[in-house]
């Protein structure tokens, strides 16, 4: 991200201290992740010792220090989605796109991550994949929903072409 | 809205928006609770106002979408008013038979009444529904009847009269003094009693004071303080503004997830509407008081539910507790006397001012006052939110709110108080819950997440959902928490995967017991307990993993085979499709087999089998 877009964000804290989580929760809506050299310059803007930036961004689980795929795969493993059956769906979406919990296919289409609940406990076991919620979901239909959004990626590429 | 510049305005302002409405006129309300979000309530509502467009009838007819109604096992939900005729499972195309039969004709669509189970008798209106009879929704029950991101709904039907009132009739004692007297107790988990931690708070030394709302609802399967805070965020602000006055504060929070987008959205609404009409800010309705609320989202990390993480949390730390025995009340936020409350506790507040501590007390056991919301889900067919009043048992909410287990389950155990809590089993269930009771019982009331749990639920496979839940959450400042968390997990993943030792229950009391003693918050003090409860119900279910290798609900994948019943076994051919791994063979017309070598026990074939021929052994 260039500097600029950086500063509005800092700007929008006052550069403080206290803020710094949420001047890293805006700064990972805009880029998917937290970039290194981002964080580099929010160090040097803020006058905070990039060590303290950096326990904050492996503190709290919803910063990635790692770029993720065009579409984040979130299996809620709240208890409600356990109880009917969410590791299973979890252990076929791995097998099914060959990444573990963190990682992102190698195609950079898709990045595997769990949440500790999404409180839609109704639909359990749910998988979000991007801003879509899939409810009821089963081993059986991991492959077929997936593979939606493969041919949705494709499609749009197409048009790009 | 203009600006509220003293308590006669605003009664004048509520005269005024209820003059303005008509009691009468047919009004569509659409359920938009984040359970209704996800089954597509948004293009329900967009179906509605595209059809009352069509036909001109803009005029006749309003449509409001609402917060969370509770009943999120049948969303998308559309209540008609005035008759609250109940429609379930609504979908866009539903919208404009709705309009031309029910709104136009007065007749209702038998399709979309909610079918009673056991008599199969369609019920019309949303009171006369079981899973809403059995509850008393007295705080919960206004998020049906609001827009959420209107400050008028939210005045119409009395809001912020409970301000007005304190700010006029009640000193800051007093406040204090009702709230005590009302025998509040927060709803976050402790259940310590609010009044008298206000109080603390107020007399503490300082020359600022803070108050917090603790929104960092983490239990998994809890979400009843995300549906309050989408669905009547100013109820919690209400009480808030309250509070500030009571305690003498004028700077607030609001610590809240970032997984719960809505929320984030509705509250920050909510205060830019107080902020406008004077409400929020310098000088509230004319009576001197100046109190301010910031939104802080959380980073995601389950012990910042923890108030003195959750403090270091806003103040830009990372969310690691302190040790208590200075306490928050005198030394919390940026070390100033600190007063936290959960988002329902904030939200019983202005109830309690508005019909009075009799009216209040009159709910409820001797030590638990007032009404709870619970999150009910997990096995059991009506999965929602339902407030019931304190002392109501666990067989009514799960039974009769709840409607059972679903399919032919049976009740095996209740889990409370997420992660912090443990499995009430059946033979408890008609103990009424209170704070008290539940922890009595080996639980705890928690925030309020109950998930039901069905002979198919492996209760040393909870166990171990926890306590790997734990170890990831563990902050990592006591070694005992941290390691202690860990080594737990691994010996009850041990016992799930077939490599359990005769010794291996001992060693987990044990461990037990050092977490909880020498651990610093209560993360770490109350981790053992969905061990130490589903041992103390379940050991049976322990031992027979460690001795006999067996699953006895199926569940283990170490310890279970799957097998196609011959003689159910229509050779339909769906399993053989779905198997990720090739490991079920058969020709057409010959019962299928699975080969134990290559089936990775992924449950596939058992949702697909439409003749219940899969076994599991």
């Amino acid at each position: 991200m260039d500097s600029q877009a950086i500063d509005q964000i800092l700007q929008k804290y006052d550069y403080g201290h206290s803020s710094i989580i949420a001047i890293l929760q805006d700064l990972q809506e805009k880029e998917n992740y937290l970039p290194e050299k981002d964080l580099d310059y929010v160090s040097e803007r803020l006058s905070m010792p990039l060590t303290r930036i950096y326990r904050i961004a492996t503190f709290y689980n919803a910063f990635s220090l790692t770029p993720r795929g065009k579409y984040l795969v979130n299996v809620c493993l709240g208890t409600a989605c356990h109880v009917r059956g969410a590791a299973r769906v979890l252990d076929r979406i791995k097998m099914y796109l060959g990444i573990d919990v963190g990682e992102m296919t190698k195609d950079k289409l898709f990045s595997l991550e769990t949440v500790n609940c999404l409180g839609s406990c109704a639909l359990g076991p749910i998988v979000v994949i991007g801003n879509e919620y899939h409810g009821q979901m089963t081993p059986a239909k991991v492959e077929s929903t997936i593979k939606k959004y493969r041919k949705r990626s494709s499609r749009k590429k197409d048009e790009k072409d | 809205m203009r600006r509220i510049n003293n308590p006669q305005e605003l009664e004048k302002i509520r005269e005024e928006i209820l003059t303005r409405r008509d009691p009468n006129k047919p009004c569509i309300t659409i359920c938009s609770g984040t359970g209704c979000h996800a089954y597509g309530c948004e293009k329900v509502a967009e179906a509605f106002r595209a059809e009352i467009r069509k036909r001109g009838l803009e005029e006749s007819m309003d449509i409001r979408t609402t917060g969370c109604h509770g009943f999120c096992e049948r969303g998308p939900v559309v209540v008609i008013n005035p008759e609250k005729i109940f429609y379930q499972r609504v979908t866009p195309e539903d919208a404009g038979e709705i309009i031309s039969e029910t709104l136009l004709k007065n007749s209702t669509i038998d399709r979309l009444l909610y079918t009673h189970p056991q008599t199969g008798e369609k019920i019309v209106r949303e009171d006369d529904v079981p899973f809403y009879q059995g509850q008393m929704r007295v705080i919960f029950g206004n998020n049906g009847k609001i827009d959420p991101t209107k400050i008028e709904d939210y005045i119409a039907i009395g809001g912020y009269s409970a301000l007005a009132k304190v700010l006029t009739e009640f000193s800051p004692e007093e406040v204090i003094d009702t709230i005590k007297r009302s025998a509040l107790r927060g709803r976050g988990g402790g259940g310590f009693p609010a009044g008298v931690k206000w109080e603390s708070c107020r007399n503490a030394r300082g020359d600022k004071h803070y108050v917090i709302c603790n929104a960092d609802e983490g239990d998994p399967g809890a979400y009843m303080d995300r549906s309050l805070l989408e669905g009547n965020p100013h109820s919690v602000l209400e009480g808030m503004i309250i509070g500030a006055y009571a305690i003498g504060s004028d700077e607030g929070y609001i610590y809240v997830r970032n997984e719960y987008p809505l929320a984030v959205r509705n509250v920050g609404i909510a205060i830019d509407q107080l902020r406008d009409c004077g409400l929020l800010g310098e000088n509230i309705l004319g009576t001197g008081l100046d109190f301010e609320i910031k939104v802080n989202r959380g980073g995601g990390a389950f012990v910042c539910g923890e108030s003195t993480a959750l403090m270091a949390s806003l103040e830009g730390q990372a969310g690691e507790p302190r040790a208590k025995h200075i306490h928050t009340v005198e030394s919390g936020l940026w070390d100033k006397p600190t007063n936290l409350n959960n988002v329902e506790t904030w939200a019983n507040v202005p109830l309690i001012i508005s019909r009075g501590v009799k009216w209040y007390t009159s709910i409820g056991t001797e030590t638990s006052k007032g009404t709870k919301i619970f999150s009910l889900v997990g096995k059991v067919n009506n999965t929602g939110l339902v407030e019931v009043p304190m002392g109501i048992t666990i067989r009514e909410i799960v039974h009769d709110i709840g409607g059972g287990i679903p399919g032919n389950g049976e009740l095996k155990a209740v889990q409370t108080g997420g992660p912090s809590g443990g499995c009430i089993p059946e033979s408890l269930i008609d103990i009424p819950v209170d704070f008290d009771k539940l922890t009595e019982v080996g639980s705890m009331m928690g925030s309020g997440g109950m998930i039901v749990m069905d002979d198919r639920t492996c209760m040393v496979d909870i166990a171990k959902y926890f306590l790997n839940f734990l170890k990831d959450e563990s902050c990592g400042k006591c070694t005992t928490c941290r390691d202690g968390t860990r080594r737990m997990y691994e010996i009850v993943d041990g016992i799930t995967r077939g490599e359990g030792r005769a010794g291996d229950i001992e060693l987990l009391e044990e461990l037990s017991w050092v977490v909880s003693e020498a651990s610093l918050c209560a993360l770490g003090q109350t981790a053992p307990n969905p061990v130490l409860s589903t041992i103390r119900y379940f050991r049976d279910e322990y031992e027979a993993h460690i001795k006999d290798k067996r699953c006895p609900a199926g569940v283990c994948k170490a310890l279970i085979t799957y097998l196609i019943d011959q003689e159910k076994c229509t050779a339909c051919g769906r399993c053989k499709r779905v198997c990720p791994s090739e490991a079920i063979t058969g020709e057409k017309k010959v019962p299928h087999k699975i080969d134990p070598e290559k089936c990775i026990r992924c449950g596939a074939c058992i949702a697909e089998c439409k003749f219940d021929a899969i076994e599991v052994v």
